[in-house]
């Protein structure tokens, strides 16, 4: 307490935190406006899970549990899952992976600030490899009722195929990789229903929101600029290679950036700066590779989006990254250092 | 000409609160009824009392003599009666206690008798020795000793002379007055220090903040040639010495490096000042201004002697009445006082008055998200929290990777931590640790040279031993052979024993006696059972002695200071 400096900024986790959630809150509008409300109840279904088992948890670890729950970075991480989820999966699909993401991703790691993976994006990545097929049921476009979404969500059973519709990625992938089909990249997105105008019908728009939020985020320097624009740069700058040298198979670079999670993961995802690099060479590499691990898998993989496993296989190289991107010290920049008490 | 500035990285912008001191001019505090002055207060070796109690001084007098080259003069700071010349506590963030000279004012004021120096007939090294004996040190607030800073270094030459005006730190406003009220002083004494380091340009930088003083400031130096007053952007801690060099000249001083060595070096316009003073008026350093500020109803700066209470001296300002305790610097590197009572040293440029009001307490401590923030706000380039995590978990090897010790301690990282983590404090216990590690390893590696030295000793002393008791019972040998041939008639046989050795009769039954007692008394030595002369006395007589024996150990430990901080 004796100890300068005695002023301090008034800026706190919970600060942060809020500030995140609040960027969201676009993007969740023109989400409901295309999609129903339902994802409102996914929200709250995931922010409830995560604040139930981050408040058993800082029991557990005896915590002060009031101080931890104000954070506000489970709800961070409960929203997040929200929003990565199809938003008619069942109830219990919601509730168990944010479970896993705050009670396995994060406390069993030592809570905030201690986990070496991103909450969110585990839950993702569990829940696709253990429920595939939940997992890729999404809306169909104009599947807006509000009773009948909540019907689906509570009552534990697979929707009707009226109501469900392969996300743009999935559809895309799945036509190119019928081989007899023998169709293109323009006449898929021209042909099917849930292609907009730029990337997939809705999802597209929802993007725009995200980047808008993102960008508020930058103004508020609560991220930097590294990370959204070293991932949508080199997954457009892939895109773009690809797509000049085959447009009939590769998709072109808007309707990567805009489609699936790259919107979403460029600013608010990759940016989690507890589980990525901090350096700012180290944010460029790390955000490089989420970008070229993502077109990879979900150009050639099995999965319709390879975002997620592009941020944990990432953050499996952060500490490396790191170490090797120190940048210079003050006074050292032609040398090494030679600090010596 | 005009300088192009160049840019540091890192700083931050808290709330400047200047404006509250600066209004009115530099008052003149009331003479102390006692002062208490610290004998060491500059870097490098405390100084020599030159004093007893009971002995009469004059102001300006010399009270402690520098220790070699590398320490500053002490100065009565009025005259009157030395009290006691003993250990006292000094304004230390660890309320370290060092031997002070405790002066009762006699009201007089009777100066020494004044010698001016004309400085155009001095040399640089004569000027060099009369600010040491000035006691003139850095008075920004790191008192390194002046004449220390003016001696050419690697490159030969300063060429470039900064002159630091910039007082970055929040609330501190005794640069600002003084430049205001003090311009044409200043210019003076910039005039000598460019004389003494023969600079060729010098460079005031000033934050533009304070308009006033670069007015002030540029119309006491429109006539010097070479010399110009540049406004430096405000931003904390752009007066900090390594940051000002930066944004002025573009060069970068690197921890463990000199700006000598660089051609360039760095002195506060306060120092300015009394370099003037101590050339020529031959005034030695007895006062300095101090900013009274925070919680008070008058703040504004004074003029105090050194080894004025900082009690006494804050009263001026009236603190107010939920004012809980005092902090000795500006609010983000000063420390809060364990005790009003000390004294002000040359170091002590403002004294604040804190209340929970006016300097909440931090929140709770929460874990690192990592969030970048520290990184951004450091000026030293160091990832701060990389060394919060190094420091935490005592990895110091790699905290010296990450470069701890470039850490100015500014605090611009705590200042941003969302988690409200006091990343100082990790680093101070970090760099603190180490010394200790450092100084510990430095003693037990010249107990080790001390042990393999005795060692070494004691069996070359074995060998020579043995090699002239072999060479003495050789001769004797030989002696008696060369007897008993002579008898027999026969011609003595040539002998491999040493030709420098004079043979010698065998020994007899005495002088082994006399070995015996003697190595006899060598193994009571080696043992340690010396018997003392207090060996026979009763447990009481006995336990007394050890409690004297303590104080006196205790009283040396406060006569001395640890040679690395600076007070």
């Amino acid at each position: 307490m004796n100890n300068s400096p005695h002023v301090h900024l008034p800026i706190s986790v919970r600060v942060i935190m809020l500030k995140v959630l609040v960027a969201l809150l676009p993007g969740i509008a023109v989400y409901v406006w295309f999609f129903g409300a339902a994802i409102l109840v996914q929200i709250a279904l995931a922010s409830t899970a995560a604040l139930a088992g981050e408040a058993a948890m800082l029991r557990l670890r005896r915590k002060p549990v009031g101080l931890f729950l104000a954070d506000g970075s489970a709800l961070v991480t409960a929203w997040l899952i929200a929003l990565t989820f199809p938003p008619i999966a069942p109830w219990w699909l919601i509730v168990s992976a944010t479970l896993f993401a705050i009670i396995v991703a994060k406390h069993l790691y030592g809570g905030l600030g201690q986990n070496p993976f991103n909450p969110a994006m585990v839950a993702f990545c569990v829940s696709i490899i253990a429920f595939p097929a939940l997992m890729s049921q999404w809306p169909a476009v104009g599947f807006t009722d509000f009773t009948a979404q909540v019907r689906v969500i509570f009552e534990s059973q697979s929707a009707q195929d009226a109501v469900t519709m392969a996300t743009p990625l999935d559809a895309l992938r799945t036509s190119l990789h019928t081989p007899e089909a023998r169709a293109t990249v323009a006449g898929i997105l021209g042909s099917h229903a849930t292609f907009g105008n730029i990337g997939g019908k809705g999802w597209e728009w929802i993007a725009l929101a995200y980047l808008a939020g993102g960008l508020w985020l930058l103004q508020q320097r609560i991220i930097t600029w590294h990370v959204p624009v070293a991932f949508l740069g080199v997954l457009a700058a892939i895109a773009t290679v690809f797509s000049l040298a085959n447009s009939d198979s590769f998709a072109g670079p808007t309707f990567h950036v805009v489609t699936g999670g790259a919107m979403l993961g460029a600013f608010f995802i990759a940016t989690d700066p507890v589980s990525g690099a901090t350096t700012p060479r180290g944010k460029l590499i790390f955000a490089a590779g989420v970008a070229l691990l993502t077109w990879i898998i979900r150009t050639f993989g099995a999965y319709p989006d390879g975002m997620a496993f592009g941020v944990l296989l990432m953050n499996l190289c952060v500490p490396l990254i790191d170490m090797g991107t120190q940048p210079p010290v003050f006074g050292h920049k032609n040398g090494k250092k030679e600090g010596k008490p | 000409m005009i300088a192009s500035l160049f840019s540091f990285k890192g700083g931050v912008k808290p709330a400047a609160h200047k404006d509250e001191s600066a209004q009115a001019p530099i008052a003149q505090a009331p003479l102390p009824h006692r002062l208490v002055v610290p004998l060491r207060q500059s870097a490098g070796g405390a100084p020599l009392p030159l004093v007893k109690a009971g002995q009469r001084v004059l102001k300006g007098e010399r009270i402690g003599a520098p220790e070699g080259n590398f320490s500053s003069a002490i100065h009565a700071p009025t005259s009157g009666q030395v009290l006691a010349v003993e250990a006292r506590m000094l304004p230390h963030p660890s309320g370290l206690s060092a031997l002070c000279v405790v002066i009762e004012a006699d009201g007089d004021e009777r100066w020494i008798d004044l010698v001016p120096t004309n400085y155009m007939t001095e040399s640089p090294d004569a000027l060099r020795d009369i600010l040491r004996d000035a006691g003139i040190v850095g008075l920004g607030g790191a008192t390194f000793p002046s004449h220390l800073k003016l001696k050419p270094g690697a490159t030969g030459r300063i060429e470039t002379l900064i002159i630091n005006g910039a007082e970055c730190e929040p609330w501190i406003t005794c640069d600002d007055r003084l430049m205001r009220e003090r311009a044409d002083e200043i210019a003076r004494g910039i005039a000598i220090l460019r004389h003494i380091a023969s600079a060729e340009r010098v460079l005031v930088g000033i934050e533009d903040n304070k308009p006033q003083a670069i007015a002030a400031m540029r119309a006491a130096l429109a006539t010097s040639e070479g010399v110009e007053v540049v406004p430096v952007p405000t931003r904390y801690p752009a007066g900090g010495e390594r940051q000002l060099i930066r944004v002025l000249t573009g060069i970068e001083i690197p921890y463990g490096r000199y700006g000598t060595d660089f051609g360039v070096q760095c002195f506060n316009v306060a120092t300015a000042c009394s370099v003037h003073r101590a050339i020529d008026l031959g005034q030695p350093l007895i006062s300095r201004i101090v900013t009274l500020a925070g919680n008070v109803e008058r703040p504004g700066n004074v003029e105090a002697l050194i080894g004025t209470p900082i009690d006494e001296l804050l009263k001026l300002a009236s603190p107010k009445a939920d004012t809980d305790r005092t902090i000795l610097g500006g609010p983000m590197m000063g420390f809060a006082l364990p005790r009003t009572d000390l004294p002000v040293t040359k170091a002590a440029n403002c004294i604040l008055a804190a209340s929970p009001a006016l300097f909440p307490p931090q929140g709770a401590e929460l874990p690192c998200i990592r969030c970048g923030a520290c990184t951004r706000a450091c000026p030293a380039e160091l990832q701060p929290h990389e060394l919060y995590w190094f420091s935490r978990a005592k990895n110091f090897g790699k905290a010296q990777e990450y470069g701890i010790f470039d850490c100015i301690e500014c605090g611009c990282c705590a200042y941003v931590c969302p988690s409200n983590i006091r990343l100082v404090d990790y680093y101070r216990f970090a760099k603190s640790s180490m010394r200790a590690l450092e100084r510990e390893k430095a003693v037990a590696d010249a107990a080790r040279e001390r042990f393999e030295l005795r060692n070494l000793r004691e069996e070359r002393e074995k060998a020579e031993k043995a090699a002239r008791l072999a060479a003495k019972t050789a001769a004797g040998r030989q002696a008696a052979e060369g007897a008993a041939a002579k008898a027999a008639g026969a011609p003595a046989a040539p002998q491999a024993a040493s030709p420098e050795e004079k043979p010698l009769p065998a020994l007899d039954e005495q002088k082994k006696a006399l070995i015996a007692a003697a190595i006899a008394r060598v193994e009571t030595q080696k043992v340690g059972v010396q018997p003392r002369n207090t060996d026979n006395l009763t447990p009481e007589k006995q336990a007394e002695i050890r409690e004297i024996e303590a104080r006196r150990n205790k009283v040396r430990e406060l006569a001395k200071t640890p040679p690395e901080e600076p007070i």
